[in-house]
């Protein structure tokens, strides 16, 4: 089972979190917090999975990680799952991430994330892998937001355009982001398939 | 209204959306806080609009905010809105928030069901999916059970996009559910065996988990998933299941002899590392099993450790950890074939990666040996010095001390080093594991006799440089060791070179700033000393009178301080050992030799105990330990606890010392030798032999241990080598030499073995020439030898999984056949929305195919066309069966009930027969037979069951009762739908004025209590009347939708070994209260029971009364009549009842809010009574639930112990109720608009406690 899925960025700042078991929202900010503190302080080469026994309930349970660019992809699991799979599974989202959202990159995941969330709920459901297949995952996802965007229809013209109009006006937003957006970059891993 | 509309949808663009709100963060980084507060403010009015799009876009919003550590939960209903909307977008937004802060404490989840029901067969696959995918992070025992049959209709959807996540969610409520697993585990096997890899992947998942909870049941799985796996290309899959045979393995070692070839092959063949792994995981928990096994196993031995060495070599930091991790699982059946590996893991200890050096150190533990323990520990030490973070240097101090004293300190050959290592340990910063270190030094001073010296001239180092140790605050953890220090000084310190120095160092008056415990061993320990000097000086040169005058005048100086100290332990030791020198001075000054009369304080010799010897001291004949003594039953101070106390653990020697030096010396010294000859007779008591004591100090070594060699006032402080250094190269010479004189001395040698303990097996080198330079006076740790490892004890009683813990190979019972319906669910509000249409809708389930004869029953309910239908249906199961008797049947509810264990049996010894082709298991011949004999059972029971012949075998009979259970249901399902109906309207009544407060107090009208501890299960029905054939139930409901109606449930259970048929119920009317009987019958016509019991079986028969008044309860007489049909006879008989309509009855469990509450008692149209109940033990919210249980009411408001309830009778009287309590007094305050009925019920509400 995944008990938790976190994806936060080089300071810290939770991008997405999603619990498959129930925690009050302070303990899931501190839960986050020793993450970060725990995974960040290690290094660039060392192996990808921590023993956080105490952070989220039992000591059969593992982080697992990746750090890409500026943000950093950790599962929490417990023993049933395959570490090397996991670390596949992290590499398949992201990837779909990169497809979905071309080029991802960390202020996709800020301004998006509820579509991040609808992504992985395509892959993770309630803690267990629904699917792999990063072609599958890319066609539900989409069909999903063609049905979101007939559903907009012409009532959903005069919001988009608005929201057109408020990004125009908002020629800012490049200044205010000072996290790097360099773009995910997704290494070439031996294929798990 | 259009400009309305239209004004509306302007607004709503210039809402905030979820970007502007991240921006409008972004851009108040200084002031975040204030900003969201005001976001919030701003979400909370777009909330109270009606456009449920601004309600989408809030509640967007708030999934954001949730993530940033807001709590949203305020906004619990308004999410269930959104979540309710028609619009795709919308809905999944609702969800979404949903599966983000719902939980089981959410109390608005009830009112979600419904919704959830109709998203779940919604035509479109990505409404079901939504909510599939929400449900599967908030479902609750009360979803589980109300949409466990949905969820299983789904399993078999045609869209393979939805069967996954059906499958996939079964798991969740399994576990919250654990009822449904039973029946729903055929249709989720069949799902093994799925087209779609997707689902087939989904099943497999699903069944791993859970039977990595309770792998025994899935046993019978294996073949099936043995098939999977050699035809299986999807590496998850393959994972999965070879995770799970390495889960089944440890139970039947006959399916890993069968695996380790498939395996094989996949480790050779495959390229994937996460499978490579996965299967040498397995290939290893194989081998564990097979532990015994066959010579030819060693090869797959060779072939994964070969393997894992490559991926330990491998650059890859993950498959070096992965490859330590599955090493350390070999290490503990083969540690052998690890330990030729042993550079590589020592080279891991270097590595920069804690977590890889952590596992490498677990490797070590099962690596050491005699010969390379001293080195390996030198290495480690240098790890500890090195070491940055405290928790791995605390990790590296554990596993040292772990390693060294494994097995009674079985790889220690020298002691000197031991302890110096110990000694150097304490230098440890920071450590959080003194008390480790401490009861080393202990435990190795006590039991190495030949050590004493040494370690007490160490301890004596240590006392001296205390303020080393403590002088820092962080070092805190480790002046325990100062407890071990002072102890051993005081227990041994006839081998202290200068006693008055370190009695001098015991009585600084630094040592008051120590933690109590180890003052008070201080003041123990100095009073020892003293008695040493003394007993020193007396027997010695005269000249040494004076240092005794000088110690008793410094202890006399000293001691004031600590009979000053906080700690009352110490206080008490302080002042005694003050006024006990003070005596001694008085009559040293009369010139009296005190000195052997003092040391008799101290004497007395300390030998270990094995940790449960007291146990096991036999009871002297004529001791009975159940009489009491003294005729004094008050004082029970159990008498059996002390004694083990003082013996238990020779590691906590402070409970033997705890003596009071006051006591009278000669009742002492009677007592001493008592116990004496007492441990002499005991068996149990290991005793200071002498003979080995001598036999040891001949052993050759030990005199060329060079102790003076030693510079003890240093070692502390050395800062490149330690001390521990010299110990390996002077071992390096020892043994040498030992070598050499081996030979000569050989035989003598044998002799002194004597006293090792049957070291086994687990010595990996040849090393038996590698003698101890000390002896440990070992302890085996002996046990009871009923003490069997049994795997039942660690099980947590609170696993959640333990209620999985099902046998799912038994066929599946009468009761199982269909999704358990609860119709006497314990705890429950009856009348929970939820709940009644669950009910309504459960009934429909089992009748998938059978909707077409639903519908025909609705419109008429004749007998013959029904006959012919039982008949049909009959047919057509017979041939399924026919066809495809090992399957788990499609219609499973119907028929796996019914029919005999057939498949089940069948897969059982399928199993074995599937096992026993394996080359070593049992002949085949055996094992065919019954895997032979079982599928043929199977159609065994169709020939005779042809159709329209009278019903000859057991299961024949209950099949037929399948129809007309179905038939009955259909009759009651009638009711339900249309209070369903009635339902809906009042809830969304509700949801409108239901904004303004909070969802609080919707919990608490249905569901507090089951959240709340545990309340005895309470069953609405009664018993109506029981004879030797039939046992009747009853529980008597209002009917919502009609104010006349009262509906009375009764459940028939047929207790004789016969069938029960014909059944009839009459009923004598009254002139208030008519039973409703079929168009066309007279005032005195039975009513006919719509079903036939087979004998076990129970079933539920609805009739409906109509009622004129209902202020009143009133009792009408009844009977029943039915024929018994048994094998040979039938006998037609009677009973007779009396239905008791209480004036509860008429009550309708209906939600009120706190304003339309307040408004109600305002109005002051209702008359008030009120009652006391006193005497009332059980909780308030126990008292709650009965009431809202038996006499249905719902809960207004509730705060501490007083709590307001409303109901509503079926003709519309308001009952309102203020419940307070007061210690053991409940006082009710009711009022209603009609005062007889108001009356009645406060009668009824006080009979209800007063049976309880």
């Amino acid at each position: 089972m995944i008990k938790a899925i976190l994806i936060f960025n080089n300071h810290g700042k939770p991008r997405l979190s999603k619990f498959y078991e129930h925690y009050s929202e302070d303990t899931e900010q501190q839960i986050i917090r020793e993450t970060f503190h725990l995974v960040s302080k290690r290094d660039e080469n060392v192996c990808n999975f921590l023993e956080g026994g105490m952070l989220i309930g039992g000591s059969d349970n593992k982080l697992i990680y990746r750090h890409y660019a500026t943000l950093y992809f950790v599962f929490c699991v417990d023993s049933s799952e395959s570490e090397l799979g996991i670390l596949d599974l992290i590499q398949v989202f992201v990837e779909t991430l990169d497809k979905c959202f071309e080029n991802v990159c960390e202020l996709d995941l800020i301004f998006h994330v509820d579509k991040v969330h609808n992504i992985l709920a395509e892959m993770v459901m309630g803690g267990m892998v629904l699917e792999t297949n990063m072609n599958e995952i890319i066609t539900q996802v989409d069909a999903q937001n063609k049905m979101e965007k007939s559903e907009a229809g012409i009532a959903g013209a005069p919001a988009r355009a608005v929201s057109a109009v408020k990004n125009m006006n908002l020629p800012e937003i490049p200044r205010n982001i000072n996290i790097g957006d360099i773009s995910i970059k997704v290494p070439n891993l031996p294929s798990f398939k | 209204m259009a400009l309305k509309i239209v004004k509306g949808s302007i607004d709503r663009i210039f809402d905030k959306n979820l970007q502007d709100l991240v921006r409008g963060i972004r851009n108040h980084k200084e002031e975040e806080a204030k900003y969201i507060s005001t976001c919030i403010d701003e979400i909370k009015q777009e909330l109270k609009q009606d456009n449920i799009a601004v309600k989408a876009n809030a509640v967007c919003k708030l999934t954001y905010l949730q993530m940033l550590g807001y709590d949203v939960s305020w906004a619990a209903f308004n999410i269930v809105e959104v979540m309710s909307s028609s619009k795709f977008t919308y809905k999944r937004i609702g969800y979404i928030a949903a599966s983000q802060c719902f939980h089981e404490g959410t109390d608005v989840i009830m009112l979600t069901t419904n919704q959830i029901r109709k998203d779940l067969s919604s035509p479109s696959q990505y409404d079901t999916g939504v909510a599939l995918t929400g449900l599967s992070c908030f479902v609750t025992p009360d979803l589980a059970r109300d949409l466990a049959n949905d969820i299983m209709t789904l399993m078999s959807h045609t869209k393979p996009y939805i069967r996954k996540k059906a499958v996939l969610i079964m798991y969740k409520v399994f576990l919250k559910y654990p009822e449904s697993l039973r029946p729903a585990f055929p249709r989720l096997k069949e799902k093994l065996e799925d087209p779609d890899p997707g689902v087939q992947s989904a099943a497999v998942n699903v069944i791993c988990e859970l039977a990595r909870r309770n792998p025994k049941n899935y046993l019978s799985l294996a073949p099936l998933f043995f098939k999977l796996m050699t035809s299986s290309t999807n590496n998850w899959v393959l994972i999965k299941i070879i995770k799970l045979f390495g889960a089944l393995t440890p139970l039947e070692p006959r399916l890993g002899k069968k695996l380790i070839e498939p395996l094989t092959n996949l480790i050779h063949s495959t390229s994937a590392m996460s499978l490579l792994y996965e299967c040498v995981n397995t290939v290893i928990a194989v081998l564990i099993s097979l532990s015994s096994g066959m010579p030819n196993h060693s090869a797959s031995i060779q072939l994964c450790v070969q393997k894992l060495r490559i991926l330990i070599e491998d650059s890859d930091q993950n498959l070096k950890y992965l490859g330590l991790l599955a090493m350390s699982k070999i290490l503990k059946t083969h540690p052998k074939s690890v330990q030729s590996h042993k550079d590589l893991i020592l080279l891991c200890l270097d590595d920069k990666d804690e977590s890889i050096r952590l596992r490498a150190l677990d490797l070590l533990y099962g690596m050491v040996s005699k010969k390379n323990l001293m080195e390996i520990v030198k290495k480690l030490m240098l790890h500890v010095d090195k070491a940055e973070g405290t928790t791995y240097r605390d990790e590296l101090l554990t596993k040292i001390i772990d390693i060294c004293s494994q097995s009674n300190y079985q790889y220690i050959t020298n002691f000197e080093w031991y302890v110096s290592i110990l000694v150097e340990l304490t230098r440890l910063e920071g450590t959080r594991h003194g008390h480790l270190i401490a009861s080393q030094m202990l435990d190795v001073s006590i039991r190495v006799k030949a050590i004493r010296a040494f370690a007490v001239a160490q301890m004596a180092t240590l006392l001296d440089n205390a303020h080393l140790l403590t002088g820092n605050a962080q070092r805190n953890g480790i002046c325990e060791v100062l407890y071990a220090a002072a102890w051993i000084c005081g227990e041994f310190s006839e081998h202290l070179e200068d006693p008055v120095q370190t009695l001098e160092a015991l009585l600084r008056p630094r040592v008051s700033t120590l933690p109590g415990h180890i003052q008070a061993v201080y003041m123990q320990n100095a009073a020892k000393l003293f008695a040493a000097v003394l007993c020193g000086q007396e027997g010695g040169a005269p000249a040494s009178s004076e240092t005794a005058q000088e110690i008793s005048q410094l202890l006399i100086d000293r001691l004031p301080l600590f009979v000053q100290s906080a700690d009352l332990e110490v206080q008490e030791r302080a002042s005694c050992v003050l006024q006990l020198v003070k005596y001694i001075q008085k009559l040293r000054l009369k010139e009296v030799q005190v000195g052997e009369e003092v040391t008799a304080l101290f004497s007395g010799e300390l030998n270990p105990v094995a940790p449960k010897a007291q146990k096991k001291v036999p009871v002297p004949e004529g001791l009975d330990l159940d009489a009491w003594i003294n005729e004094a039953p008050s004082e029970s101070e159990s008498e059996d606890e002390k004694p083990r106390a003082v013996f238990t653990e020779e590691e906590e020697p402070r409970y033997t010392r705890t003596r009071h030096p006051e006591a009278d010396e000669k009742e002492l010294a009677k007592r001493r030798e008592a116990r004496k000859k007492e441990q002499a007779n005991n068996p149990f008591y290991i005793k200071a032999s002498p003979t080995s004591q001598k036999g040891y100090q001949d052993a050759p070594g030990v005199e060329h241990i060079p102790v003076v060699q030693i510079d003890l006032s240093v070692p502390l402080k050395v800062p490149g080598m330690s001390s521990s250094d010299q110990y390996v190269k002077m071992e390096e010479e020892r043994r040498q030499k030992n070598k050499a004189e081996k030979k000569k001395k050989d035989k003598k040698k044998k002799g002194d073995k004597r006293g090792r303990r049957g070291r086994g097996d687990l010595g990996p080198e040849s090393e038996e020439d590698i003698t101890p330079a000390h002896m440990v006076d070992i302890v085996t740790e002996e046990m009871p030898e009923n003490a069997l490892p049994s795997d039942d004890d660690d099980k947590d009683p609170n696993d959640p999984y333990r209620a999985l813990d099902i046998d799912l190979d038994r066929p599946l019972a009468d009761s199982e056949k269909k999704l358990p319906v609860r119709t006497h669910r314990p705890l429950e509000s009856p009348k929970s929305p939820g709940d009644e249409e669950g009910r309504g809708r459960v009934l429909e389930e089992p009748k998938k195919k059978g909707k077409k004869d639903k519908r025909e029953n609705v419109k008429e309910e004749k007998k013959e066309r029904k006959k012919s239908k039982e008949d049909k249906k009959k047919k057509k199961h017979k041939h399924e069966r026919g066809e495809e008797p090992g399957e788990a049947d499609q219609s499973g509810e119907l028929t796996e009930a019914a029919a005999p264990p057939s498949s089940t049996a069948g897969e059982a010894s399928d199993l074995d027969f599937w096992l026993s082709s394996a080359p070593t298991g049992p002949p085949k011949t055996q094992e065919a037979e019954p895997a032979a004999a079982a599928p043929g059972s199977a159609p065994k029971t169709t020939p005779d069951s042809a159709p329209g012949l009278a019903p000859a075998s057991e299961p024949e009979e209950s099949k037929d009762t399948e129809p007309e259970e179905a038939k009955s249901s259909k009759h009651k399902k009638k009711k339900p739908k249309r209070e369903k109906e009635k339902k809906k309207k009042k809830k969304h009544h509700h949801h409108h004025h239901h904004h303004g407060d909070a969802g609080g107090d919707e919990s608490v009208q249905n569901g507090t209590v089951e959240e709340e501890e545990p309340l005895c299960p309470m069953s609405n029905y009664i018993l109506l009347a029981e004879n030797s054939y039939i046992k009747m139930m009853c529980d008597i409901q209002g009917n919502l939708q009609d104010g006349s109606q009262v509906v009375v449930s009764i459940i028939f259970e047929n207790k004789s070994d016969g069938f029960l048929k014909s059944m009839e119920f009459n009923v004598l009317d009254s002139l208030n209260t008519k039973l409703q009987r079929p168009e066309g019958a007279g005032p005195h016509d039975c009513v006919t029971v719509p079903f036939q019991l087979p004998p076990g079986v129970s079933n539920e028969a609805r009739f409906v009364f109509s009622v004129q008044s209902i202020v009143m309860p009133q009792k009408l007489k009844g009977t029943i009549t039915f024929i018994v049909k048994s094998e040979d006879s039938s006998t037609h008989e009677k009973l007779d009842f009396k239905l008791h309509f209480t004036c509860s009855s008429y009550l309708i469990t209906t939600p009120c809010y706190s304003d339309a509450y307040a408004k109600l008692l305002e109005s002051g149209d209702l008359k008030g009574s009120s009652v006391r109940l006193e005497g009332i033990s059980m909780p308030f919210h126990h008292l709650l639930a009965m009431i809202c249980f038996h006499h249905h009411f719902s809960v207004v408001e509730r705060i501490d112990s007083c709590a307001s309830m409303y109901s509503r009778s079926i003709q519309g009287h308001h009952v309102c109720l203020l419940v307070k309590t007061v210690d053991q007094t409940v006082s009710i305050d009711a009022k209603c608009d009609e005062s007889s009925l108001l009356g009645n019920v406060l009668d009824e509400i006080k009979l209800t406690f007063s049976q309880c």
